[in-house]
This record gives structure tokens, C-alpha cells and sequence, in this order.
């Protein structure tokens, strides 16, 4: 619009993105400047195949297992009628409201041998020992590719479900006049059209998978995230850490790379014209039954157990919570509120630069800023950790490392695409005429934001705000390695207690996180349950 | 506090591709101007230019003498004091009417303010939608309420961007003369950007037609209609007839008979509007009636002149018959002789 605002804008985006790449490009520099020394070729000898193959293995098994559940229940309960699904149509996403590393503690707790699933074994069969009989071991690879699918899927099943919802009536129709069953047609042009959806939501269940360190360390399967924490702070050693955390970093960046293909080739699929979506296939008889029992296992694995299990285990826990557990909450709830709002305001900041026009270098410089949300947080934590450490030790004290500032910085890396990519679509739904029609009304470009921007996007900035708080209070392994000392989070003091075994304990700040894990849960498919009428209305 | 606008030299594109060539324009105080042409004319750059929501590559602007753009200036829209009536109306969707009327007003207090934007709503006739907000409001309403909030501030020069654009055609008639008599009221040095010559030729004192970049022609609408410079503003206004012509010395040979040929040697091209053919039993040149069109006021004759087309409208006082012989004729005025070839498209 005028140079004046344009040109700040522009300045601040680029300002973000190295923001942004700071911590990536000081993780690259630390792990190529290193060099390989000849611990490496030790450790390439001994722990290094472990990390990769365990990390590869575990993206596998979590990919299948996330495609096959999420795509098998989308289509159900978005393609056919039986008792209960309109239910289990947002049922399906309650998973996502548990971290990952509480459904792993709840499990460890009923599977273990101590355990009530094996005690009651025990009793039915009268065993005595543990030699006496085989039991599953959930403390394994398979154990948290089970546990992770669990809780991933749901990306899947939102972003297929939606797909199948996009699809056009008449294309389902034709296919079924061309196609035997309905199961050819499903398989010969409802998956196909459904695909880069799909593809999108295992990318995003991958990545999770990842950089997940609550997990893998709790069932010690050995990753490459898993091997960060042990080299970088058991066995201190920064050099191979930083070469590990970029070998992460190269992981995760073809993980995006597969993601942005697949969007791109989903918005090509889109429909452009509005139709109907499809009627649904009412099932009837042991059709029904079936879809049923598929569609209502993953939500009871997912979320009634471990919910169950948890609030078993907090009524059952009858010391009390004690002092840390308030001081606990009294910090973990300000930081992610605060997180949050910085999140939020640069975030709106970057969506309204771009719309008042960037230069060219600080339009590449926007895609820069979104890709913090595709780096484990493990990494941008050391990521933080090299720069704001040797700022530190040029000053000769602890400003930044190891303070508040340094985990907010991590969270506003991490969760900016959230807000902004949230924001950015809401701004998109306001008219470019009414911020010229406030220009020529004698508004600047700050108070245009002020007063017409920010009111009609109170919506979006309170989603925004909420995704990243919820976020930010169930984030694990940034949060472990950067907290000051002895500074415990909802989500630190869970992994603490339960990787000590006090489930008991573990559980109270566990039940606030899934509490607060509901929020997002019932944002995503309300959104989506409001593009289903309106499809249905059409 | 009207004031008039200059354009001097403006130059301006998208992309590299220049929309606006080097384009001259006085716009006078206290008048209704119509920048008129096909889309992508450039008329509508030319109204954001003057309101400072794009920035000339090249040229200056003036608002009431003073330079608004230049080679080292930009005056940005909150500081130029113009008013923009937008296509799509803008209005704010979650202020009711009064306080988008309101918005624009910076003197006074807050009370001042809205006492200023109610004498406004009363003075269009939509007082009492002060607390309603805008989407229950119909397209007219939406319009007045635009209109009102762009007036409010009590700027220099009101910009009008294709303001019908967003009605129904149902009610577009109506409000043209309503929007005309509202802008002569309130005697505001106003642009109105059309592609449509009847809207312009109510609503402007003065039209100017533009192509490519530039302007063909301005004046009064009479002058555009009935004296048109080019054969382009001939057919841009309104029907026109086109017919083969030669010269023969100082004069135009047309199946119609000979005119008086303009200065120069070139071929020529003679333009006629069919409300202006003469249809008579006898006095003319014979002609066939192909096929004739009842449109109530007038009847729409298709002729054959010798094997030329030729369009007649003519007053309904009687039936023409299929095959029916008649009489044309074309007064000297009426008949517009040009250079052949002079049109730009």
C-alpha cells in the first residue's frame, strides 16, 4: 500500500525468519565444524545404527499403523450409517487430547507385572512367577509404534475425513456405475482423490513420532531423538550431539518435503465447484456390527482406557497433591499463557505484514518462519541452547540460558506456524477493500489493525492463542532440556514421576494436561463437523 | 472543502505492463466527473492513484493545487482527505450503521462525533438504521451508508468505484437519479468510475472516455454523444451503423448519398446512429425492410440498402411489413465521416 508500513513489515519478517534459522543453522555449524573426531567412528560403530535404524523402523510401523486406522475409520463414519457413528464422527478425535508420553506411563501401569491385566492372568491361571507364562512386553519398539499410533491417527483420520467430504457426490456416483463394488470404487477413485490428504497426516504422525522423546525414553527403544539426550547431556558430549541433532534435522526435512508435495497436489485435487457431498451406505446386520467394532477400538484404546486408567489411579492416590504440585501449576499455567500471546502477536504481526506487501527477500524470508514447526523440539532446544550459551559466556553470566526467556523463545519458534498459519487464514476471509476503505477513512496501517483487523479476528486469535497454549503445556523435550533449575512444568513433572514410577502422583498433572488436550480436540472437528453441514447442506 | 484534482503525466502498471500511459487529467471543483471505458482501460488505477492506495511509477497528482504525488512524494490515503465509495461498499461488519459513519470523523468528541454521522444518516434518509449492522440492510441501504460514511470526514475530493456494480439491475434505475441529486446536494468535487455510458451520462457533469491507457475524449455527455471525436467513442456510447464510404474531390460518396468529406486524402468511414435514419414512404433512398422488432417506444428496423445492412429505429406509429419498401434518408449532421483506420481497440 505506502512504503513507510510496507518497508517495516518486510524489515520484521526478515527479523523473525533469522530468528527462525538461528537455531537450525547454529546446530548445522556445531555439527559440521566439529568434523568427525575419532569418538565418531567409535560411536558409528557401536550406538549410531541403533538411533537410525530404531528411528526408521518406528516411522514405519507408526506410518502404517496411523494410514491404515485413519483411513479405515474416515471413510466409515464419513461414507456409511450405523449405530453410533455419528458419535464416533468426532469420537474418533478425542486421542488427540492425551500427549503421547501419558497414554505410554498409563499403559506401562496396566501391562506391567505388577500390573491389574497380568494379576488378573496370574489369578485365573493360577501362575506363580514370571517364568511361568509369556506376556507381551510394552516397554519395546512395537510398544511405542502402538502407543504413538494411538495417539497420532487422528491427523489422519481429520485430514481424510475431510477429503472424502470434498469429493463430489457425482464422481462417487460414476465410480460406482463403472466400478463391481463399492470396494473397487473406494479403492479405484475415492483413496486415490483422498490421497495427498492422507499423505499430509502421516507426514504430520511421522514427525510427531520423531521428535518424540517421552515415549521412547520411558520404553528406552533406542532413536535418534533418544540418543540427542544421551550423548548431548548424559554422556555431555556437543559435538556428536549437534551431529546427531542434524541428522535428525535431515530426516525431518525430507518429511517436509514429502508434506508440501502432498498439499500442493491436494489443492489441485480440490474441487472448484460446490456439490453434494455423497449419500450415505447404511449398513445393516453384521456390516454394521463390524464397522462398529472398527471404528470404536481405536477410541477406547485411544482414550476411554487410559482416561479410565487415569482417573483410576488419581482417585486411587490418596496422599496429598502437596506444595509442588501447586507450584507446579501456578508456573506451568503463566508460562504457556504468555507463550501463548507472544506466539499470537508475532504471528499476527507476520500475517499482516504480508498483507500489506513484502519486499521480495522478505517474502522468501515468511516461508523461512514457518518451518520451526517441523523441528523436533530436542533439536531447537540445543539449537537455542549453542548461541544464547556462548552469549552467555561472553557477558560472563546466566542471561539467557537456562531462563524463562530461553524456553519462550524455543516455544515461539516452535509453535509460530500455528498461530500464523491460523491467522493468516482468517485474514484472508476479511475483504482487502476494508482496509482501504479505513486507509482513506484516515486510519494508519496500525490503527486499521486495531480497529477493524483485530475485532473481526477475535476468533481466530482466541483459536490461535489456544492451539499454542495447549501445545506449550504439553511440550516435553524442549521443556526438559531448557527449564531453569528446578523448574518443573505440568508436562516435566508428568515424565519425572512416571519415569520414577509414581503413577499415583504423576496422574493429577497428567488429568489437567488431557483436560486442557480437549480443547484443540473439540476446535479441529468442530471446524471440520462445520464444513460437513455445510457440505450436507449444499 | 471541495477541491479539484489534477493528474500531470501519470504512468502506472502491474507487473511491468504499464496500464496508464503518460495520462493528463483536470478534474474541475464541485462537479461530477465520469472516468468511462472498457475494462482494463485503466480507469479504476487512475481513481486509486488519486486516492494514494497505489503509488504512480511516474507522474504527479495534485489535490487542490497541492502535490499529493510527485517524483519524491507519496501522501498516504489516512493523510490525502479523499473519500472512496468501494464496489463492494466495505462496510465494517462489526460496527452498526452510526458507528461506520463514525469512523472517519477525527474532530470533535466522541459525542460531537456521532451527532455529525446521525444529521448524515437523516440527511440520506436512513436515520433510523443508525443501530442496525450492515448485513441486514439491503444493497441500497448498504450503498447510502457507504456513501454517508465516506462523506462524513468532509473530504476534498469522493472517489466512486463502480458504484452500482453491487445492486441488482431491478434496482439500479432508481437509484441513479437518487445518487445524482444526493452528489449535486452535496456539491462535492466527485469521480465516478464506470464501464457503463448510461450511468455516466446521468450521474457525470462532465465524461471522460478512456482506452488503453489513455483518453479518447472529454466533455459534456452531449458532446461525447453527439459530436464523438472517434469512431471507438461513437460505438462506445451507443449503437452506430457503420457504412462503406469514398472520397470523390471534397466530398463522401455513402449509399446514403454524398456528405460534405473531412479534410485529407485517406479512405473514410461514415457512422450512423439508427435513432437518427429517417424512415419515409417516399423523399429517400430506396430500401427493403428484412425483418422489423417491437420495443414498445420505437420499432427496430433491419434494412437492405443495395446489399447494405443498415439498423433503423423509428417511432411505433405503424407496422412494417416483411419485404416492405421504404424510403431512408440521413441529415448532414447525423452522419459521422472518419479517416478509416483511425480506431484503436
Amino acid at each position: 500500500m505506502t512504503a513507510a508500513p510496507r518497508r517495516i513489515g518486510s524489515a520484521a519478517t526478515l527479523a523473525v525468519a533469522a530468528f527462525v534459522a538461528l537455531p537450525i543453522l547454529s546446530v548445522t555449524w556445531t555439527a559440521l565444524s566439529a568434523g568427525l573426531g575419532p569418538q565418531w567412528a567409535h560411536l558409528w560403530a557401536t550406538v549410531l545404527p541403533d538411533y537410525i535404524s530404531g528411528t526408521l523402523l518406528l516411522s514405519l510401523w507408526v506410518a502404517l499403523g496411523v494410514a491404515v486406522i485413519g483411513v479405515a475409520t474416515a471413510w466409515l463414519v464419513t461414507m456409511c450409517r450405523f449405530p453410533g457413528s455419528g458419535v464416533l464422527r468426532w469420537a474418533l478425535v478425542l486421542p488427540l487430547a492425551l500427549p503421547a508420553y501419558v497414554v505410554a506411563f498409563l499403559y506401562t501401569d496396566m501391562l506391567e507385572y505388577a500390573g491389574p491385566v497380568q494379576g488378573a492372568l496370574r489369578d485365573v491361571f493360577e501362575w506363580r512367577t514370571r517364568r511361568d507364562y509369556w506376556f507381551l512386553e510394552i516397554r519395546s519398539l512395537g510398544g511405542a509404534a502402538f502407543v504413538m499410533t494411538l495417539a497420532f491417527y487422528p491427523y489422519v483420520f481429520l485430514l481424510a475425513r475431510s477429503a472424502f467430504l470434498e469429493q463430489s457426490h457425482d464422481a462417487w456416483e460414476v465410480s460406482r456405475t463403472l466400478c463391481d463394488t463399492p470396494l473397487s470404487a473406494f479403492r479405484r477413485v475415492a483413496l486415490p482423490l483422498a490421497w495427498p490428504s492422507v499423505m499430509v497426516g502421516i507426514a504430520l504422525a511421522v514427525m510427531e513420532a520423531v521428535s518424540d522423546y517421552g515415549v521412547v525414553s520411558f520404553f528406552a527403544v533406542p532413536t535418534l531423538t533418544n540418543g540427542l539426550f544421551n550423548v548431548w547431556l548424559v554422556m555431555g558430549d556437543r559435538a556428536f550431539g549437534a551431529q546427531i541433532a542434524l541428522l535428525l534435522l535431515v530426516f525431518v526435512v525430507a518429511l517436509v518435503t514429502v508434506e508440501r508435495r502432498a498439499r500442493a497436489r491436494r489443492t489441485y485435487f480440490a474441487l472448484s465447484t460446490r456439490s453434494r457431498s455423497a449419500a450415505p451406505v447404511v449398513l445393516r446386520g453384521w456390516r454394521a456390527w463390524a464397522a462398529l467394532a472398527a471404528c470404536a477400538l481405536p477410541v477406547l484404546l485411544g482414550f476411554v482406557l487410559p482416561v479410565w486408567q487415569l482417573a483410576g489411579l488419581a482417585a486411587g492416590y490418596d496422599a496429598e497433591p502437596g506444595a509442588g504440585f501447586a507450584a507446579t501449576v501456578a508456573r506451568s499455567l503463566p508460562l504457556a499463557a504468555a507463550a501463548a500471546a507472544l506466539t499470537v502477536a508475532v504471528g499476527l504481526g507476520l500475517a499482516y505484514a504480508a498483507r500489506l506487501g513484502l519486499s521480495p527477500l522478505a517474502r522468501a524470508a515468511a516461508r523461512v518462519a514457518s518451518f520451526g514447526y517441523a523441528v523436533p523440539g530436542a533439536v531447537l532446544a540445543i539449537g537455542v541452547l549453542i548461541p544464547f550459551g556462548a552469549f552467555d559466556r561472553a557477558v560472563g553470566a546466566l542471561l539467557l540460558s537456562g531462563t524463562v526467556f530461553a524456553l519462550l523463545s524455543t516455544y515461539l519458534v516452535r509453535f509460530l506456524t500455528l498461530s500464523h498459519g491460523t491467522l493468516e487464514a482468517g485474514l484472508q476471509r476479511i475483504r482487502p477493500s476494508l482496509d482501504m476503505a479505513a486507509r482513506t477513512l484516515g486510519r494508519g496501517a496500525v490503527a486499521t489493525l486495531g480497529r477493524v483487523h483485530v475485532p473481526l479476528l477475535r476468533g481466530a486469535l482466541l483459536t490461535a492463542g489456544l492451539l499454542v497454549f495447549v501445545d506449550v503445556l504439553k511440550e516435553l523435550p524442549a521443556t526438559l532440556v531448557l527449564r531453569p533449575f528446578d523448574f518443573e512444568t505440568l508436562a516435566t513433572s508428568v515424565y519425572t514421576l512416571a519415569s520414577d514410577e509414581r503413577y499415583g502422583e504423576a496422574a493429577a498433572p497428567a488429568l489437567i494436561l488431557t483436560v486442557a488436550g480437549l480443547i484443540p480436540a473439540v476446535i479441529l472437528s468442530g471446524l471440520l463437523g462445520r464444513r460437513a453441514g455445510a457440505a450436507e447442506a449444499a | 472543502m471541495s477541491a479539484s484534482l489534477d493528474f500531470v503525466g501519470v504512468t502506472h502498471g502491474y507487473g511491468g505492463q504499464a496500464v496508464l500511459d503518460g495520462l493528463s487529467l483536470h478534474v474541475p471543483e464541485g462537479r461530477v466527473t465520469c472516468l468511462l471505458g472498457p475494462s482494463g482501460c485503466g480507469k479504476t488505477t487512475l481513481l486509486r492513484i488519486a486516492a494514494g492506495l497505489e503509488r504512480p511509477w511516474s507522474g504527479r497528482v495534485l489535490l487542490g493545487g497541492r502535490e499529493v504525488d510527485g517524483a519524491a512524494t507519496h501522501v498516504p490515503p489516512e493523510r490525502r482527505n479523499v473519500g472512496f465509495l468501494f464496489q463492494d461498499f466495505a462496510l465494517f461488519p462489526h460496527l452498526d450503521v452510526l458507528d461506520n459513519v463514525a469512523f472517519g470523523i477525527r474532530s470533535g468528541t466522541r459525542a460531537d462525533r456521532r451527532v455529525r454521522a446521525r444529521e448524515l444518516l437523516g440527511r440520506l434518509g436512513i436515520g433510523e438504521k443508525a443501530a442496525v449492522h450492515p448485513h441486514l440492510l439491503s444493497g441500497g441501504q448498504q450503498q447510502r451508508v457507504a456513501l454517508a460514511r465516506a462523506l462524513a470526514p468532509d473530504p476534498a475530493v469522493l472517489l466512486l468505484d463502480e458504484p452500482f456494480s453491487g445492486l441488482d439491475t431491478v434496482l439500479r434505475r432508481g437509484v441513479y437519479e437518487e445518487l445524482r441529486a444526493l452528489l449535486g446536494q452535496t456539491g462535492v468535487t466527485a469521480v465516478v468510475v464506470t464501464h457503463d455510458p448510461v450511468e455516466a451520462m446521468i450521474l457525470g457533469h462532465r465524461v471522460v472516455l478512456m482506452n488503453q491507457g489513455r483518453i479518447e475524449q472529454q466533455g459534456t455527455p452531449e458532446d461525447l454523444y453527439q459530436r464523438p471525436s472517434s469512431p471507438f467513442v461513437m460505438r462506445f456510447l451507443g449503437e452506430a451503423n457503420s457504412l462503406p464510404a469514398h472520397r470523390d474531390g471534397s466530398e463522401a460518396v455513402t449509399p446514403l448519398g454524398r456528405y460534405a468529406a473531412p479534410a485529407g486524402d485517406g479512405p473514410l468511414q461514415a457512422l450512423v446512429r439508427p435513432e437518427r435514419v429517417a424512415v419515409s414512404p417516399s423523399g429517400g433512398r430506396a430500401a427493403r425492410v428484412v425483418s422489423s422488432v417491437f420495443l414498445g417506444r420505437a420499432v427496430r428496423l433491419h434494412l437492405d440498402l443495395d446489399g447494405t445492412r443498415l439498423t433503423a429505429e423509428v417511432p411505433a406509429d405503424r407496422p412494417y411489413a416483411e419485404g416492405e419498401s421504404v424510403s431512408v434518408r440521413v441529415e448532414a449532421a447525423d452522419m459521422r465521416l472518419f479517416p478509416a483506420g483511425s480506431e484503436r481497440d
